[in-house]
């Protein structure tokens, strides 16, 4: 795209906010699992939730630049909050949901404070050590969370009434699929936004930011709290859908893999984390049939290939093959 | 008390072992090698391989158990991690990792998954009583390899022309190329140094804490927990966090057990917003 | 767009309710295990006895043939535990569903065994509750109190008055220690002191000290597999802990094989309780053994064992149904089942459809020159006390 199209900067964000056909055909492609894979409908709706927090992640990595180690917290405590509501009587999953992106959002917000105060190391280990603060927290209080064996008794109600969550995941999914496409529609708002812009800016150089006007740790503060609340969807919508909360919704192990799924699929793309997530939910799945025990080895050595080759992930090797070919056209 | 400090100060020692090369590529190379403990796993394993199938005794194997991870970093830096040392922190953090996992994947592959059993020598073995107080024989043998390579790691980098050039390259790597000091030469060394002392670390750690695949993953956080609160490129910093972190470990298990796990990280944390760049950082 | 989806679910209710219970000249099994991770280990030695069992029995039952279809759910994820099985009982249309090794994930599977009445085996999964999770669903392997309550009221009756307990501060940890705790007490000895150690845990030196401190007669001991009993083992040898003197009392993983291989003579004199040891001795657990290790070069274990038992619970529930898979036909014929295990007699319990078993008491001495556990004492018929209780309340 050449500059003389663009005539000013709300220009700029105005063809940057369309809708291009690409992405109106990979929703479109969303809905394929109805009619072709509908076997594969619980799988789909898993995909769908981890897409939603692999987006939460690239709000604050992609455009924020934050590194963090610990975001499955705020997925855990999504997910726990959904449980425990449920458990305790309140079954209804739109409320419940809510509920737990306030509680998300909320802890997200105490949290920036003292994540963005902080960059490169210290930041990446302040991530660390909160999450797995949090997850011996919800170890130790296991007369709340039911510790290792995690939460029992976990029963919601049909959505809206009508849809009760059936065996085979019709409702999972779609309900999984609704909520995350709403919020995508939020984030990407978001992100081609005044604000959105200025947190790129952050992620460039977050010295020179507030040379230009823009607060840019309050900037970090909303990001952060944002992105947290969207985690809490994430782990709400799996705490309701398999009606089971454990542990390992807080983990370390499930930081890891959302980071792992981001970079795969490219960060600061906002549909990176989606990618990723498909590709790699489906390749797990698939190993966990045949050679589980290789899927370290492939997963590493597909880790090891997007760096060396692919440094933007799969969407930024798109995105190259794409710019090439409209040169060559 | 004193043995609460002992066992500590013996467990921080692993520690530094265990870290003491990160910090230093991490402060010279600014790259961020996750893969380091699987350096360590490897000492490991070139240990119990030695040990269980050519009845090798244990102190023989432990110069191999530093040269098989170094020679391997060699080449890993050689073919990939050279190619990255300008990109950014998450694109090394993501090829280390990834690093990580394939090694993990191969070892699960050559040995199992099960522990590794290691017998080590009688006069390593039991307790020793001094001063009316009795020490594990064994930390009483890491206190003493992790005190004998600091001394000689110190005085390397004091007193030799390398150590110095090391030096040079760690405060300003420009300045130093420009004075036409070899500093890729420097980094390669330095870095196959730090794996061989994870190799070396990995080996002495069997006794304490076992040896399977997951070792590369589990002693990783508490690695970075060492580096990120010492201080990148700062032996010192090591040291003194190690330590730090392995006596308030084990005394505030002993004292206040329910605080138990929790006590490492909010340590960790607070030292951090304290000093972000570490106890003896230079940023 | 809303109507469609109710039609759509109401179409697959319709489907799911008139499927048939499996296709007519195969029976399929769905084994969730984690084949990958931390716990590879466990799920490897429950599929092999598996395969073992297979190899030498066949894998024709009532006539029909039998398929396995194994999914890695790769650790403790119940959310994957629940959608493996809730694909394999509406993809691959398995009959049975078996394996779990790891709670979370046999409870999150026990409510799709519900909710699409499935038969299911769980082989290794030890927390007391499991099989409240759904009524098509049998234990074969052990439960926690099981084990720890017998110990309890072992070591009272055995001269054991003042314990000091170490237990690892997660579920499987603190359901043990409770079992054992209670059982002591209510046999009438006195706790005098207890520790809980973070599972993440590479260093016991401040744990064993504290109990040193104390001077106890005897302590016992909870962690879980892998590396940690043979860290524990050695710290406690480095501060002097004697088991010779101080009764160490302890689940049986404490001296696992290569928990003993590890620790050498400094595990002479520990106490444990388990439900099986390679060294059992009887005809057929010998049998067993040597057949096991020409498969797989090395000893089976209580994971072995589970999965043995459990294959073979499926086997003669077959063959009792003739070949009918339906959960509740073949929950029927689980119930009371009763045979001669290599581990000792085993049963289930037609109540709460899970095992009754012997429990063992061992001590670690020298036989000849290996170290191993010798069994010295034991406690018949034991049922999950916890559930037991919950009976009579």
């Amino acid at each position: 795209m050449d500059a003389s199209a663009i005539s000013s900067p709300q220009a700029y964000m105005r063809l940057q906010a369309r809708w291009r056909p690409v992405e109106l055909a990979f929703w479109l492609a969303t809905l394929l699992p109805f009619w072709l894979t509908p076997d594969y409908l619980v799988l789909a709706s898993q995909i769908a939730i981890t897409a939603l927090f692999a987006l939460s992640l690239d709000l604050i990595l992609g455009y924020a630049g934050i590194v963090s180690l610990g975001h499955a917290a705020f997925f855990g405590l999504g997910a726990y909050t959904a449980g425990l509501i449920a458990k305790y009587g309140w079954g209804e999953p739109v409320t419940g949901l809510i509920a737990a992106t306030l509680v998300a959002g909320i802890v997200g917000y105490a949290a920036s404070l003292i994540v963005s105060r902080f960059r490169h190391l210290a930041l990446i280990m302040i991530t660390l050590g909160m999450g797995l603060l949090l997850a011996e927290a919800a170890n130790s209080a296991s007369w709340l969370t039911g510790g290792a064996d995690g939460l029992q008794g976990v029963k919601i109600w049909p959505v809206f009434n009508v849809f009760s969550f059936d065996l085979y995941g019709y409702v999972a999914y779609s309900y999984a699929l609704i909520v995350l496409f709403l919020v995508f529609l939020l984030a990407r708002r978001i992100i081609n936004s005044p604000f959105g812009l200025s947190l790129r800016g952050i992620r460039e150089n977050a010295v020179r930011v507030p040379a230009l006007g823009a607060p840019s740790r309050a900037h970090l503060r909303k990001i952060y709290t944002i992105a947290a609340a969207i985690a809490g969807i994430a782990g709400a919508l799996l705490a309701q859908t398999t009606e089971t909360v454990s542990l390992e919704a807080l983990g370390f192990q499930r930081s890891a893999d959302v980071l792992v799924i981001l970079i795969l699929g490219g960060a600061g793309r906002l549909y990176g984390g989606l990618i990723g997530a498909i590709i790699f939910m489906v390749a797990r799945d698939q190993f966990s049939g045949n050679t589980p025990q290789f899927w370290y080895f492939w997963i590493g050595a597909l880790l090891v290939a997007v760096v060396m080759f692919l440094p933007n992930g799969i969407l930024g090797g798109f995105a190259k093959l794409a710019s090439r070919w409209s040169k060559v056209f | 008390m004193i043995g609460v400090l002992f066992d500590g100060f013996a467990y921080g020692m692993l520690l530094f072992l265990l870290s003491v090369g990160l910090s230093v590529t991490l402060g010279m190379m600014n790259f961020v090698n996750l893969a380091h403990c699987a350096f360590a796993m490897i000492g490991g394993y070139v240990t119990v391989t030695l040990m269980n199938q050519w009845h090798w005794p244990f102190l023989a194997t432990l110069p191999l158990a530093f040269l098989g991870p170094a020679l391997v970093s060699v080449v890993f830096e050689r073919a990939l991690y050279r190619r990255l040392y300008g990109a950014s922190d998450l694109d090394q953090v993501l090829l280390t990792i990834g690093l990580a996992f394939v090694s993990v994947a191969v070892a699960a592959y050559l040995y199992g998954t099960i522990q590794q059993p290691v017998r080590m020598p009688d006069y390593l073995r039991g307790s020793v009583t001094a001063l009316g107080l009795t020490f594990g024989a064994y930390r009483l043998f890491l206190i003493i390899m992790a005190l004998g390579i600091t001394l000689l790691l110190a005085g390397a980098l004091e007193y030799t022309r390398f150590g110095a050039q090391v030096r040079a390259a760690v405060d300003n790597q420009r300045m130093a190329r420009g004075l036409g000091i070899n500093v890729d030469a420097a980094f390669a060394i330095t870095f196959a140094l730090g794996s061989g002392l994870a190799g070396l670390g990995g080996a002495l750690a069997i006794e304490i804490v076992g040896l399977d695949p997951s070792f590369a993953f589990t002693y990783l956080i508490y690695v970075l927990i060492v580096v990120s609160v010492g201080g990148l490129g700062s032996i010192g910093g090591s040291f003194v966090a190690a330590s730090l972190i392995g006596i308030s470990d084990v005394a505030g298990k002993y004292y206040v057990p329910g605080l138990g796990a929790f006590l490492i990280y909010l340590v960790m944390i607070a030292l951090l917003m304290w000093r972000p760049a570490g106890l003896f950082g230079r940023r | 767009m809303r109507t469609l989806l109710a039609g759509l679910g109401g179409l697959a209710a319709a489907f799911l309710a008139t499927a048939p219970a499996g296709a007519q000249d195969t029976i399929k099994i769905g084994l969730i295990l984690p084949y990958s991770g931390q716990f590879a280990d466990t799920g490897n030695q429950l599929d092999n006895a598996i395969k073992l069992y297979v190899k030498q029995h066949g894998d024709t039952v009532a006539g029909k043939k039998l398929e396995f279809i194994r999914k890695d759910v790769g650790g403790i994820a119940p959310d994957t535990a629940k959608r493996l099985a809730q694909e394999l009982v509406v993809r691959d249309k398995v009959d049975i569903l078996a394996g779990f090794v790891l709670t979370p994930n046999a409870l999150a599977a026990g409510d799709i065994s519900e909710q699409a009445k499935k038969f299911m085996v769980v082989m290794n999964a030890a927390t007391s509750i499991i099989t409240t999770k759904s009524q098509y669903m049998i234990r074969t392997s052990l439960t926690t109190p099981q084990l720890n309550d017998s110990l309890g009221h072992w070591a009272y009756k055995n001269g054991v008055r003042k314990v000091y307990t170490m237990a690892s501060d997660f579920g499987p940890g603190i359901d043990a220690e409770g079992a054992f705790t209670r059982a002591f007490k209510e046999a009438g000895g006195e706790i005098i002191g207890s520790v809980k150690m973070p599972v993440a845990n590479p260093d016991f030196s401040a744990f064993v000290q504290r109990a040193k401190d104390l001077n106890p007669e005897s302590i016992y001991i909870w962690v879980p597999g892998g590396a940690q009993p043979a860290a524990l083992g050695k710290t406690l040898a480095e501060r002097g802990i004697d088991p010779k003197k101080v009764k160490v009392l302890a689940q049986g993983e404490l001296t696992e094989d290569q928990a003993l291989k590890s620790m050498g003579e400094a595990a002479l004199g520990i106490i444990t309780a388990f439900h099986y040891d390679p060294t059992h001795d009887s005809a057929l657990n010998k049998k067993f053994v040597k057949d096991y290790n020409e498969a797989y070069g090395r000893n089976p274990d209580i994971f072995s064992i589970g999965g043995w038992d459990g294959i073979h619970a499926i086997y003669e529930a077959l063959k009792k149904t003739g070949g009918k898979t339906d959960g509740e036909t073949l929950v029927a014929a689980a119930k009371g089942m009763a045979w001669e295990s290599p581990r000792g007699p085993i049963s289930i319990d037609p109540d709460t459809r899970d095992i009754i078993q012997t429990v063992y008491i061992r001590r670690v001495e020298k036989v000849g020159d290996k170290i191993q556990n010798v069994e010295f004492d034991k406690i018949e018929n034991v049922k999950d006390p916890v559930k037991a209780k919950m009976k009579t309340n």
